[in-house]
């Protein structure tokens, strides 16, 4: 039965692959097509109200410069609003105004698309702030997040001196695929009982007499960009495992594959606009590998359960279920909390920091790497990074300098990803050893030992993916965590974007080179195992002393 | 000279190089090679400790750390040794050459009269005059006169060759020997700036730079040296949180232990050796660029003659006139040709006996010897007896023979066509008023030639030919030689539009040539090839030159770059793949006294932490000089499909440097047990 129910969620991802990959390509190939006639009229009106004519392409530079302009006004705007939420409209429960260091974190978890929620919604934001902070970031930094990757991929495979226009990718990427989807999510999850309204919390007395006040607001529409746009941050606290958000199995799977097809699509997308369809596959095929094993991983270790409990003569057939909620099982809760690291959306339908060590070192070693599928283009143009790298080790095997899609790699682009490749580890781990240092960070450990390192590293590594997930567990809503997350998201999300969009606008101002049989093949079998391995090499390597520390050390040292 | 230069390694060499790794401990020098810099720090940090062991609490001990100072004073000094070797190797070649760059006295011609001058006096644009005997004082051009020269100093190739004023064998260089005759040469080059100047800092690698790729795979290096830097300093600060105390010996092991010190220390070895390697096939290149280029390598141009065939023409077949025998032909053929020292003549004489033909050698006795000119376009011998044999140019033959009132064989014109348009030359053969025939005359393409342009297209290489000759000539040739493409009836400015045209596409260039029209299209190509026998102006334009005016050597020259960047792949590979042992023998090493069931991790079975942190930085010492040969030589290259290469490297490197290092430290720590 959870074999049935994997192969049915991971099945439809790959049977949508192919078409929502080509409808992506369609959006942003700037060939005519069909959606132009659904969306074409829609989006013009949208550019003459904004007084958008002249949609010239960019350099990679202007393209990064108004990507991130773009986003800092949003980030101010919504500042402002957490900071006076109180005097604003929508507000029935009467939510004060949110302080300072939080409402720094929360504009740059939501911009970032990291999600990460040193909050809990209910008790927080205004109905007001949950949508024009909260929803409307999560479409913003959503379609920012897949402007950037599509220009990458553009950068990548043509030739010129352009990337495309950010804002006329900006807008079709809201127009054309996020606002649709989310209509069309919306509707699904309303039909499968969550609650989409605007009215006040609930006051009901129990049977028993007492009160008990029930949270509702929006959930629907949230939920669906939330997932659409590998968002994450849930509208309760304990996000997708609240029944509101997440009723039943089939609300779980659809919150799945929401955050999952972009992802899964996007090397599709980039194989169509290479025009090479088998290069696209075999981005797609490295990453599912990496997928399945971790997604076994976690599963065999959480259905092995806890060694301690099994110890006590406890019956383990049932696995480990602390953290998890019943309706989900061992198999709804660490496919999702696979596909949740994977696809960096971070909503969790269980308590990652109950999984049993070897099953939470799974989230935290997916958001490490962030190259499996990745949301929105973040995971693609990480695997791209890799694979560049893969191309420059072993290109050079074949006795030629080397080159990715008929373009050297040469000095200027290993400079960029040199940068991106080192503020990964860097600001993972130096934030945490600086938190370790300080008594600021090391009062929020609620958890002794080999688990503590694993609740703090878990912070930073989901700050630094732009995940969002948590570990929870930490007691992180204080000026020193607000901050130093705050921090490591920025650079988590901005360091990288802008030198692999600068690699992209260097490789695309180059003479491509003609393929013979002499060139280093990257469309096949090999290629996806030189993929796995340098991002073992290179990407997992770094994290092994952390991880032997953390939930390695916890697993040896149980039962 | 060309002994010398092919040296592998001699002891002093060696000596010189063993030396030479404690000069280079030198921090100023190291910190051009960030990868064993910080290996170095780790050394200077783990030193203090032992100087001063109060800095640390508790420490593992005198011995242990100052195993570690060793082990890794060792690791540098492998490094150090390895670069030392490679330079050293090009100083030997160097010294020999500079022992060639004597001060002689020039006479130097100044206002119609000689003067006696050291050459280094000499400047661009004077005029020497040089004799039998005497050096040549500098780089120039013969303006006047006729000389052998020898040229062994730079070539190796100790028979003379001939240097004459005007076309393209007019070039001289400074420091070889007029044999013969006197010349008159005007200098080309200041002082310094001679080719064997530019030869010598070539060899010493003085004016060395890192090629793009090298500075590109550096930069991969460093930050991988910056990854592991971060993770071994955060390291500590989170293990106090545990209470798991971190010797700082053993975490700067780790360190050097993770960062890529195989190929950080081997990666400019194996760039001076590639250099090396192309000057030890009397090759030189004038920057490791050219090297890396040659491998990159999409299309190369060869010129047909003296590259793809002999360039002279060899007799291939005997064509009797309507009603004449086969062997009065080649007997009269083989009796005009005796005295004919061409490569034609001999070639004739060749296949009459190849044939089985026989002639009577006397008859030429006492006769008359004919010579070929321009005019007459034949060549021969008046026989004693009084008859006169001719061969030559089909129609010069015809117009003499008619001369003579001879008739002229019916099938003589069909034949003669036949074999041009096959490609060959047709010779007529006539004795006084009788026309015996023709011989077919063939340019030959060199054995050999076929498999290695199967070779190049195995590489992905497009080989195009370079002929003056008339399309179907061009045609016969390129199918016999198996290039892929050919041009025929071409002109210098042909070769430089069909560079641009592949350059246009993005593909690499390579050619070679040796006259000064050749000089545009060599700086155009990205490797150029260029014979020393060649004009100055040649010379200048391309990056390389080869010594001994063997055009065909373009293709090991390619196959030299493809094995260096081979080399510097494998060895990286090699390098990064060995990180997952060395994890495993530390990882546990490290924690094991605080978490005791982390030997779970020790899959090696290494004896105790402290041999198992001493085997893996063993290891990672004794890879460094176990890794020099191979270096040196570079990585064996056949040439091969891309994919079948990639998948057999991968084999031996990567998945053999996941494996090796499993299996050394073992070994290691079986030794290294015996005393922790």
């Amino acid at each position: 039965m959870d074999l049935v129910q994997m192969l049915v969620v991971i099945g439809v991802i790959i049977v949508l692959v192919k078409p929502l990959g080509t409808y992506l390509y369609h959006v942003f190939s700037g060939e005519s097509n069909r959606t132009d006639n659904i969306f074409g009229g829609f989006e013009r009106l949208i550019y003459k109200l904004v007084g958008f004519k002249r949609r010239e392409g960019m350099s990679w530079k202007k393209y990064a410069f108004s990507m991130i302009v773009t986003n800092a006004v949003l980030v101010g705007v919504s500042y402002l609003i957490l900071r006076i939420q109180q005097f604003l409209p929508l507000n029935p429960n009467g939510m004060g105004n949110m302080e300072s260091s939080l409402s720094f974190n929360t504009v740059i978890s939501f911009m970032t698309n990291t999600n990460l929620q040193h909050y809990s919604g209910e008790s927080a934001l205004s109905y007001f702030s949950q949508m024009a902070v909260i929803t409307m970031m999560m479409f913003t930094s959503a379609a920012s997040g897949l402007c950037v990757a599509i220009s990458f991929i553009r950068g990548l495979t043509q030739r010129g001196q352009t990337i495309g226009n950010f804002f006329e990718d900006f807008i079709k990427a809201h127009v054309r695929v996020f606002l649709p989807a989310a209509l069309l999510v919306t509707l699904i999850l309303v039909a499968l009982q969550v609650p989409q309204t605007l009215d006040p919390t609930l006051t009901v007395h129990t049977l028993d007499g007492a009160l008990q006040r029930i949270s509702m607001g929006p959930v629907a529409s949230l939920e669906s960009i939330k997932h659409l746009g590998t968002n994450g941050g849930g509208f309760f606290g304990v996000n997708s495992a609240h029944p509101f958000e997440n009723p039943n199995g089939l609300s779980n799977a659809v919150e799945m594959w929401s955050m999952w097809m972009m992802g899964a699509a996007l090397p599709y997308t980039f194989g169509l606009f290479a025009k090479n369809k088998k290069q696209g596959w075999v981005i797609f095929s490295a990453m599912m590998i990496l997928f399945l094993v971790f997604l076994s991983t976690v599963y065999f270790s959480e259905k092995a359960g806890n060694p301690a409990i099994n110890a006590l003569g406890i019956d383990a057939a049932q696995g480990s279920m602390e953290g998890k909620e019943v309706r989900f099982g061992i198999a709804g809760s660490t496919l999702f909390t696979t596909v949740t690291t994977a696809a960096t959306t971070g909503s969790v339908n269980n308590m990652h920091d109950t999984l049993t060590p070897l099953g939470g070192m799974v989230p935290l070693v997916q958001m490490m790497l962030n190259v499996v599928f990745g949301g929105k283009g973040v995971g693609l143009m990480n695997m791209m990074m890799y694979a560049i790298l893969g191309v420059f080790i072993c290109g050079l095997m074949v006795g030629r300098t080397p080159e990715f899609l008929g373009r050297k790699i040469e000095a200027k682009e290993m400079k960029l990803i040199a940068i991106a490749i080192l503020a990964h580890p860097f600001i993972i781990l130096v934030p945490t050893a600086i938190s370790f240092m300080t008594d600021l960070g090391q009062s929020a450990i609620t958890n002794p030992g080999f688990h503590g390192l694993s609740q703090v590293l878990y912070e930073y590594t989901s700050s630094a993916a732009n995940n969002g997930s948590g570990f929870e567990g930490l007691a992180d809503n204080t000026p020193f965590w607000n901050i130093t997350t705050g921090l490591v998201m920025l650079f988590g999300r901005y360091v990288s974007i802008i030198a692999l969009l600068g690699v992209a606008g260097s490789l695309m101002s180059k003479e491509p080179i003609p393929e013979t049989i002499g060139t280093l093949r990257t469309d096949n079998r090999l290629f996806v195992g030189i993929l796995i391995g340098t991002v073992l090499l290179i990407g997992a390597l770094t994290f092994l002393p952390v991880i032997a520390m953390g939930p390695v050390a916890e697993f040896l040292t149980l039962g | 000279m060309s002994n010398s230069r092919k040296t592998m390694l001699t002891g002093p060499i060696i000596r010189k190089a063993a030396v030479e790794s404690l000069v280079k401990l030198n921090p100023a020098t190291m910190m051009k090679n960030p990868v064993m810099f910080v290996v170095e720090i780790g050394m200077a940090i783990v030193m203090l400790l032992l100087l001063f062991p109060n800095l640390s609490g508790s420490g593992n001990g005198f011995g242990f750390n100052l195993s570690v100072f060793l082990i890794l004073l060792f690791t540098v000094l492998f490094a150090n040794f390895a670069e030392a070797l490679a330079e050293g190797r090009g100083k030997a070649q160097a010294d020999s050459l500079k022992k060639t760059k004597q001060e002689v006295t020039a006479n130097k011609l100044v206002g119609g009269a000689l003067r006696e001058v050291p050459s280094t006096d000499l400047r661009k644009g004077d005029i020497v005059v040089v004799e039998q005997g005497e050096m040549i004082p500098g780089d120039g051009e013969i303006i006047e006169g006729l000389a052998s020269v020898d040229e062994s100093a730079i070539t190796g190739e100790s028979a003379p060759v001939i240097k004459e004023a005007g076309g393209d064998f007019s070039s001289v260089t400074g420091g070889t020997l007029v044999v013969s005759d006197v010349i008159v040469v005007r200098i080309t080059s200041d002082p310094g700036e001679s080719f064997i100047d530019r030869m010598i800092s070539l060899v010493e690698g003085a004016k060395r730079q890192k090629t793009p790729n090298e500075i590109a795979l550096s930069t991969l290096l460093t930050v991988l040296t910056l990854i592991f830097l971060i993770v071994v300093v955060t390291l500590k600060p989170i293990a106090d949180f545990l209470n798991i105390q971190l010797e700082i010996p053993v975490l700067v092991s780790l360190l050097v232990c993770l960062i890529p010190t195989t190929i950080g220390g081997l990666l400019s070895a194996i760039g001076i050796a590639g250099m090396d390697r192309v000057t030890r096939f009397n090759v030189l290149a004038m920057s490791g660029k050219a090297v890396e280029a040659a491998g990159d390598i999409n299309t190369m141009i060869l010129d047909k003659t003296g590259t793809i065939t002999y360039g002279n023409r060899m007799a291939s077949e005997f064509l009797p006139a309507q009603g004449e025998q086969e062997s009065e032909l080649a007997a009269w053929a083989a009796i005009a040709s005796l005295r004919d020292e061409t490569p034609e003549g001999r070639s004739v004489i060749e296949f009459t006996k190849v044939r089985g033909f026989t002639f009577d050698a006397e008859m030429a006795e006492g006769g008359e010897i004919v010579e070929f000119k321009a005019e007459t376009r034949m060549s021969g011998i008046d026989l004693k007896d009084g008859r006169k044999i001719r061969k030559g140019a089909v129609d010069a033959v015809r117009e003499w023979v008619q001369a003579q009132g001879g008739t002229i064989p019916g099938d003589l014109e069909q034949k003669s066509q036949h074999v041009a348009t096959e490609g060959g030359t047709p010779l007529a053969v006539a004795v006084d008023g009788r026309i015996y025939g023709i011989i077919y005359l063939k340019d030959t393409v060199k054995p050999g030639m076929k498999e290695r342009f199967d070779q190049l297209r195995k590489m992905g290489i497009k080989t195009i030919m370079c002929t003056g000759d008339n399309p179907l000539t061009a045609a016969t040739i390129a199918r016999e030689a198996g290039v892929d493409d050919f041009i025929a009836e071409s002109k210098p400015e042909d070769k430089i539009a069909v560079i641009r045209r592949e350059q246009a596409q993005g593909k690499l260039v390579a050619m070679t040539g040796d006259g000064t029209n050749d000089a545009p299209a060599l700086a155009q190509a990205d490797v150029g090839l260029a014979m020393n026998s060649g004009t100055v102006s040649a010379k200048e334009a391309a990056n390389m030159v080869d010594l001994d005016s063997d055009p065909s050597k373009i293709i090991e020259v390619v196959a030299i770059g493809k094995q260096l960047l081979m080399t510097r792949g494998a060895l990286t590979t090699f390098s990064i793949a060995n990180d997952i042992a060395k994890y495993f023998a530390i990882i546990p090493a490290m924690f094991m006294l605080a978490v005791p069931q982390m030997n779970t991790l020790n899959v090696m079975g290494l004896g105790s932490p402290l041999s198992a942190v001493l085997s893996a930085l063993i290891f990672n010492a004794v890879i460094i000089p176990l890794l020099i040969p191979l270096s040196m030589r570079g990585v064996a290259y056949k040439p091969m499909s891309s994919q079948r290469l990639l998948s057999k490297n991968l084999l031996i490197y990567g998945v053999g440097g996941v494996i090796a290092p499993f299996i050394g430290i073992k070994l290691i720590d079986l030794v290294v047990h015996l005393w922790i």
